[in-house]
């Protein structure tokens, strides 16, 4: 029984580590092809279109909300302190740093990510690599790379897109429906927020962007050739990267402050 | 054309193929039969090079596949086409696309003339008329058919056909038949085709090998395979349930899985 226990350890120890060193692997040949001619500018910008652009909707109700109860909630703590007059750097330093960044990333993982592992997943069930590589066509350099760049490109801009809406959003409630001057608003938060902290969240969302495609595409390359494998690559790619990410954000932050 | 010397590939302990050696002549067509799990499709993908085999080499054009770099063999990979089992449409792009795909990632040919080339590939296949509908909006038999328009779409010197009429319903494995002679007789091209269609093989081979358990148990014309004195080979062709060939997979007693109580079946938890 005590053997079992050991042999079991063992055999997850040995299969997370071989899981781990495989994806490292893949990223470093998707990246590494990624430099390698021919360069394929169109294959990029359709990816970031698809990871990036059509995640713009999903982005905007999210931050608006996220703007709307922050503002909400900090304004009834704040007025118990009669600090209101900081709830305008309050939403955004909590946006910026944190909300930002951590909520895109799950909204863009729930949205392209389950679709880049579940496109992948079908490609491999269909042959589709294979097909590429008798067409004398890298399969990772063609599909693979210009995923992954897309992501580490798209998630930036879109978290950028998310701290401007969620601020207006904190505007609205703050300024149009609870009464603070507006002036008061936006003078606190110029003065709170500090290059490190964009620059954080920058940081932040590049690492996440890269987390998001990597898993997905991993998941989706790896997953078996049959329909219950792509769904559970699927099912995989979004919970292994919802959880990297909260946990890839605790450790970022600590490194940053 | 195509020398397979030797080949060994092995999955764990099932041996795929076993020291496999034959010819695959040039302008012929030639048909590797074998009924599943007969090595017959893995001969193929290392053959393409798709896959690298334990031991043993594959001559294409002179040059040994199993020990050629990525770009020399992506070089060679420009005179293969290949048909797949099931088509490997690539979804998101359009017929027109799919067959117009290798023509825009390795030439530089402006649009009208792929355009005019596509209409060409589809006209032989017969689909013209499909070039903006998606692959999901094709039958199987249709799919096929465009999936040889994109393998033939570079001119390729050789065409590998992955089981082409399995799942096709009598008239289009008699279109697809027809396609493959007529590819092989009007351009020359060397055809290698993969199978367990016995009658459509008898058709359009110059060539038949026949696989069993990753060894070679015959070769040769389609009367000689007919004539065959080989009790496997007899039984292949006949399709008969009894004879050497086995029905059961396995070689343990059937008295003994019924009588012992073991608990193989429902498998060791941990």
């Amino acid at each position: 029984m005590n053997l079992d226990m050991v042999a079991f350890i063992g055999r997850s120890t040995l299969s997370w580590v071989q899981v781990m060193g495989r994806s490292g692997v893949f990223l470093f040949l998707a990246v590494f092809q990624a430099f390698q001619r021919p360069f394929r500018m169109s294959r990029l910008l359709k990816e970031i279109q698809f990871i990036g652009s059509k995640s713009f909707l999903i982005v905007f109700v999210t931050a608006l909300f996220t703007g709307m109860v922050l503002a909400l909630q900090g304004y009834h703590t704040l007025t118990q302190f009669g600090a209101q007059a900081l709830l305008g750097s309050a939403v955004a330093l909590s946006i910026i740093r944190e909300l930002g960044p951590v909520l895109c990333a799950l909204m863009v993982t729930g949205r392209a990510g389950s679709a880049i592992a579940a496109e992948i997943g079908i490609m491999k069930l269909t042959d589709q690599f294979p097909a590429l590589e008798m067409m004398a066509i890298e399969p990772v350099k063609y599909v693979i790379s210009p995923k992954i760049l897309a992501g580490i490109i798209s998630l930036p801009l879109l978290t950028a897109f998310f701290d401007v809406v969620g601020i207006l959003g904190g505007y609205l409630v703050g300024v149009q429906l609870l009464g603070i001057n507006h002036g008061v608003y936006f003078g606190k938060m110029i003065t709170a927020v500090t290059f490190a902290d964009i620059y954080g969240g920058v940081i932040k969302s590049l690492c996440f962007g890269l987390l998001i495609s990597w898993v997905a595409c991993f998941m989706g390359f790896s997953a078996q050739s049959t329909t219950e494998g792509v769904s559970q690559a699927t099912t995989r790619s979004v919970v292994v990267t919802s959880l990297s990410i909260l946990v890839v954000d605790y450790i970022l932050t600590s490194l940053l402050l | 054309m195509i020398r397979v010397e030797n080949l060994v590939k092995t999955y764990g302990r099932i041996v795929a193929c076993n020291k496999v050696s034959c010819r695959l002549e040039k302008h012929k067509v030639t048909v590797i039969l074998g009924g599943s799990g007969s090595g017959k499709s893995t001969l193929l993908r290392q053959v393409t090079g798709l896959e690298k085999p334990d031991s043993g080499s594959v001559f294409f054009d002179g040059m040994d596949l199993t020990r050629a770099n990525k770009k020399a063999l992506y070089e060679k990979r420009k005179k293969m086409g290949m048909l797949f089992q099931g088509s490997a449409l690539f979804n998101y792009l359009t017929i027109f696309e799919n067959i117009a795909f290798p023509l825009r990632e390795h030439t530089k040919i402006a649009d009208n003339v792929i355009k005019n080339i596509v209409t060409m590939k589809l006209e032989m296949v017969g689909l013209r008329g499909t070039e903006h509908l998606m692959p999901s909006q094709l039958s199987g038999g249709m799919m096929k058919r465009v999936g040889l328009a994109r393998a033939i779409v570079m001119d390729p010197k050789v065409i590998f056909y992955d089981e082409p009429t399995s799942g096709l319903d009598p008239i289009s494995t008699g279109v697809i038949g027809k396609l493959i002679k007529d590819l092989n007789t009007k351009l020359g091209i060397t055809s290698v085709v993969v199978s367990h269609d016995i009658a459509s093989s008898f058709k359009i081979a110059d060539k038949i090998i026949i696989l069993y358990y990753g060894d070679i148990i015959a070769q040769g014309t389609v009367a000689q395979i007919q004539n065959s004195m080989d009790e496997r080979v007899v039984q292949f062709i006949a399709g008969s349930p009894e004879g050497p060939i086995s029905f059961t997979r396995t070689d343990d007693s059937y008295i003994d899985a019924l009588l012992t109580d073991n608990d193989n079946t429902t498998g060791k938890m941990l």
